[in-house]
Formats: C-alpha cells, sequence, structure tokens
C-alpha cells in the first residue's frame, strides 16, 4: 500500500485560485467552431442536378428537394429533424451541399427551423 | 441493545426517478437495518426502439442511428456495425481507415475513463477531482472536434472505410494534446492511490470476486479489476489493434478502487497506443466502394467499449436494409454484477458501485418479445389492445380521460 495522506489537490486547487477561469465567457464572448465543425448546412441551387441521394441517405428525412422549373431544384431543410452529421455533403455528386461552421441554431419556434434555398431565377421572401 | 437479527426486511424502491441517479432505472432494495440484503434490477425505463428502427432504414443510415445509442460511447457502437456490415459484403478496409478507426476509438476511450474519473469523485464526495478532471477532458474533447467535426457523435465510420482524413498538422495537435493529458493523469494517479479519503471510500467498496465476475459475466475494466483478464482488443483484434503493442492493465482488488485503478491505467495505454498509432500511420485511400444492397447473410461483431464488450448482431437478406440488427451494450452484461456487490454491503455505498461499472442505462434498454410455445397466456397484444388495456388500468384506479376527451374533440371541432 502507498503512503497516503489528506489534502493531495489543496495545493493544486490553491494555485489555481490566482489563475485565469479556465472556463469561457461564451454568450458574451463570441466563440467559433472548429473548420472541420459540422454545423447548419449550405445548398447551392446552381449546382443540383435533382439526383435526390441526399434525400435517399438523410438519416433523419431533414431534407426536401424539389423541382420548381426546368433544372431549378429547391431544397428545404428541417433544421429541428436535422442531426448535423453531413452525409447528405458525402452523398452529393455535385457538391451542391456544404456545411457551414454556424451552430447557434435554437429557436422558439418550431416553423423558424424550415429553412428553403430557392433556386436563382426565384426572389427570396 | 436491540439484535439486528429481530428487524425485519424493509422493502425501498430506488429510482425510477431518484436524486442519487443519472438515468432512469429501478432498483427494489430489501434493507435489514442500514444493510442491503439483496436487490433487484429493474430495466426498461429507457425503450427507444432502435432495432426496430434499423429495419426500416437503409445501412448508411443505420450507421447514424446506431452511434446515438450512445452519447459516450458513439465511435463503440457506429464501429462495431459497420464492422459487421463490411464482414458480410466482404469488404476490404484500408489499413489507414483502419488505424484512424483506432485512434478515434483510444481518444473517445480516453474521454469517456477521464469523465468516468470526475464522476466516480462527485458519487464519493470528492467535487474537487469532478471539476479538475472534467476541464482536463475537454482538451481530448477539443481534439475529437478537430478531427471528425463533432464532440460526440463523431460521425467519422461509412460502411468501408473513414469520412475524413487526418493531415500532418493535426497529428502534431494529437500529439500535444496527448503529452498534456499524460502529465495530467499521472497526476490523477497519484491523487486516486495517495488522497487518504478517496483510497478509504473506495476500497472494500463494492467486491466482486473473480469467479462472480466470470459467472455473472462481467466485461470491460469491472471484470479486469476482479482480475479477469479479458480484452477484446487483443483477444479478437479488430481495426489496427493487431499491429498496435499494448499491455492489459488488470487488479486483484476486486473494489470500486481496483477499477479506479484499472481505468487510470488504461488511460496511460491508451496514450501509448496514440503515440504508436500516429507513427504508423499507412498512406493510402480512405474508403472502399461499398455497395447498396448488401448480400445475404449474418454477422456477429465484437468491440471494446470504454466500458466493456460490445455486441452487435446483423442479419442482411440482400436488400438495401438489414432484416434484423441486435445490440448487446456492456452495461446489460455488468449490471448482473451489482446486485452481487451490493448483497450484505451499506446502503450509502450504493451509489458509487452503480457508478463504478459506469453504467449506460439508455444504451442497454432493448425489449425482447417472448413466444410461448404452448400460448396458455396470451403474451403479445396489438396495438388496440394496448391502447383499450391502458384505458381500463387508468379507470380501474379512478382516472377516466372520456370526458376529457369529448372536451378535446369539441376544441378541434
Amino acid at each position: 500500500m502507498k503512503k497516503t495522506r489528506v489534502g493531495k489537490m489543496a495545493a493544486c486547487v490553491l494555485r489555481h485560485v490566482f489563475k485565469k477561469p479556465a472556463t469561457t465567457r461564451y454568450p458574451f464572448v463570441k466563440s467559433s467552431s472548429p473548420k472541420a465543425f459540422r454545423g447548419k448546412i449550405v445548398f447551392y441551387p446552381e449546382k443540383c442536378v435533382g439526383c435526390k441521394m441526399c434525400m435517399r441517405d438523410c438519416p433523419s428525412g431533414a431534407i426536401e428537394i424539389a423541382q420548381t422549373g426546368e433544372k431549378q431544384f429547391e431544397a428545404t431543410f428541417d433544421l429541428s429533424k436535422c442531426i448535423y452529421c453531413a452525409q447528405c455533403v458525402d452523398s452529393c455528386l455535385k457538391k451542391a451541399l456544404e456545411f457551414s461552421g454556424e451552430f447557434e441554431l435554437a429557436r422558439l419556434d418550431r416553423r423558424q427551423c424550415i429553412v428553403t434555398f430557392r433556386a436563382p431565377h426565384q426572389k427570396t421572401p | 441493545m436491540h439484535d439486528l437479527r429481530d428487524l425485519h426486511d424493509v422493502k425501498v424502491p430506488f429510482g425510477p426517478q431518484h436524486p442519487a441517479l443519472k438515468e432512469p432505472e429501478s432498483f427494489l432494495i430489501s434493507l435489514r437495518g442500514e444493510k442491503i440484503t439483496s436487490m433487484s434490477v429493474r430495466l426498461g425505463y429507457n425503450h427507444r426502439g432502435i432495432e426496430k428502427a434499423c429495419e426500416e432504414r437503409t445501412y448508411v443510415q443505420d450507421v447514424y442511428l446506431l452511434e446515438r445509442i450512445c452519447g459516450i460511447c458513439s465511435h463503440s457502437h457506429s464501429t462495431c456495425f459497420v464492422q459487421a456490415v463490411e464482414e458480410i459484403a466482404g469488404l476490404r478496409v484500408p489499413e489507414r481507415a483502419l488505424y484512424i478507426r483506432s485512434l478515434i476509438g483510444e481518444l473517445e476511450r480516453i474521454h469517456s475513463h477521464l469523465l468516468w474519473l470526475g464522476v466516480a469523485g462527485h458519487e464519493v464526495g470528492f467535487d474537487t477531482l469532478l471539476m479538475y478532471a472534467w476541464r482536463d477532458r475537454e482538451v481530448v474533447m477539443d481534439i475529437l472536434v478537430k478531427l471528425t467535426g463533432n464532440r460526440v457523435n463523431y460521425g467519422i465510420n461509412t460502411i468501408g472505410g473513414v469520412r475524413r482524413d487526418i493531415t500532418a498538422d493535426q497529428i502534431q495537435e494529437v500529439l500535444e494534446a496527448v503529452r498534456a493529458l499524460e502529465e495530467k493523469t499521472k497526476y490523477y494517479i497519484q491523487v486516486a492511490t495517495e488522497e487518504v479519503t478517496f483510497v478509504k471510500r473506495m476500497s472494500g467498496v463494492g467486491v466482486l470476486l473473480p469467479e462472480d465476475a466470470v459467472r455473472l459475466g462481467a466485461v470491460g475494466p469491472t471484470a479486469r479489476a476482479s482480475g479477469v483478464d479479458r480484452d477484446i482488443r487483443r483477444d479478437d483484434p479488430y481495426a489496427a489493434y493487431a499491429r498496435i503493442p499494448f499491455k492489459v492493465p488488470t487488479s486483484t482488488h476486486n473494489d470500486v478502487y481496483g477499477r479506479a485503478v484499472v481505468r487510470l491505467s488504461e488511460l496511460m495505454e491508451s496514450y501509448q497506443m496514440i503515440r504508436k498509432i500516429l507513427k504508423d500511420l499507412p498512406e493510402g485511400p480512405l474508403t472502399v466502394r461499398a455497395p447498396r444492397k448488401v448480400p445475404a447473410g449474418e454477422s456477429l461483431s465484437r468491440y471494446e467499449a470504454p466500458r466493456g464488450e460490445d455486441v452487435h448482431y446483423v442479419k442482411s437478406n440482400g436488400t438495401e436494409k438489414p432484416e434484423r440488427v441486435k445490440v448487446r451494450a456492456p452495461t446489460l452484461a455488468n449490471i448482473q454484477a451489482v446486485s452481487r456487490m451490493l448483497e450484505d454491503r451499506y446502503l450509502a455505498d450504493l451509489p458509487i458501485v452503480i457508478a463504478a461499472i459506469d453504467p449506460c442505462f439508455s444504451c442497454t434498454d432493448r425489449l425482447i418479445g417472448v413466444k410461448q410455445e404452448a400460448r396458455r397466456k396470451k403474451d403479445t397484444m396489438s396495438w388496440e389492445e394496448v391502447r383499450v388495456s391502458g384505458i381500463r388500468w387508468y379507470r380501474e384506479r379512478g382516472i377516466d380521460f372520456s370526458s376529457l376527451n369529448k372536451e378535446l374533440e369539441r376544441w378541434l371541432g
């Protein structure tokens, strides 16, 4: 048996009284996500060919691709369903989908979680 | 002086909702005085129907669904599943992908064991350890988010390989983090073995003898702390473990203290393994092309999760969706041992003994339908029968929703 004693961590704790806190002041100080972070999905309508592979592979059924005109597609994402796995980005053959570092996506109203990326000729409301 | 033998057994329900429990599960404890005479465990408060949901989804979707069985050992479950599917489909996963899987697996073990150390500290009233262990756990969490894109559900696996490569800069970052963590872990080993309050509170608590550990089928650090030398990484190597030398730490303490020592020693092994993985990381592709339709077959895959052996069984039928997926999480193997550990022990030891197996009850919950051959009693119900019996159950207890239902219908028009 090793020699034991009381207050083994006391020295470490006392040292930290004079150090900066380990936490960050997050909502007051902006926090950035690393480059590889899988955040909100971005859709580029001009690249989409409407193969709907992303819809087929999405584990939570959060994507809806709809044809709005000749070779014109729009995408609707339900961010409350999305699990941010970015499988759609991998599945897309034309690289029309990309993940961004955006992570502050909580909303009080579920309807605000539905994001639509319109085809270029349409006006975004 | 009262004679304790004159006391009656008192039955105390512990849970499903209890401040000392992190997840809902129910224990029925028989007490004589302050000592536990017997204990029964009842799971089933966290059933999510994941196995059934797997049958309705494609293999690609299932990887992400099964990853979400557990928030701590998510990589374990997804690797275990993709290994089974790859075996059925006969895919040869590239070496580099196998090394990256092992790397993430070990990083996951580090974060899981540091988390456990904090929880164990908290359960014995040593919250200082909780705060410091969890502060240092952030180092490995930051590394995981940089490598994989998320802190918990890494999403690194795909059928036939891994989704993300690791760059030279990232290798340097990981090595630096491992160096910092190794120093911190050495300090925690000192604290855990020298701090008298910690050692005395843990020693002799939750004793599980080696023969009981084998008989009750304990796995992972719980078994290894009882001197049972079992580790799937060595006994049935998967990913890159066959090419990485490592020791399997065991302990003969048989108690909660032993479990702490085993986990801390495993941390030191993991650091050494990560260095070896990064040094030997072979060049090459990350994935092989996986077919959407997996040929008919079945496979059983084993994985040494931070909590013990994780088992996935997959049966395919030649379509895009599996016919059956069965998951055996490590907690299910360990939970039987908890009742044995607590027999004839004090009630106050209960929280730390439960916490010492590092339980994850949400991962464990599975439903098994048993069909009686003789069909003496009807044991399966249709949805309508469940509804009717539910209404009857409440009505017998004086609760009637029918007037409320009528009002609701009137409201909705």
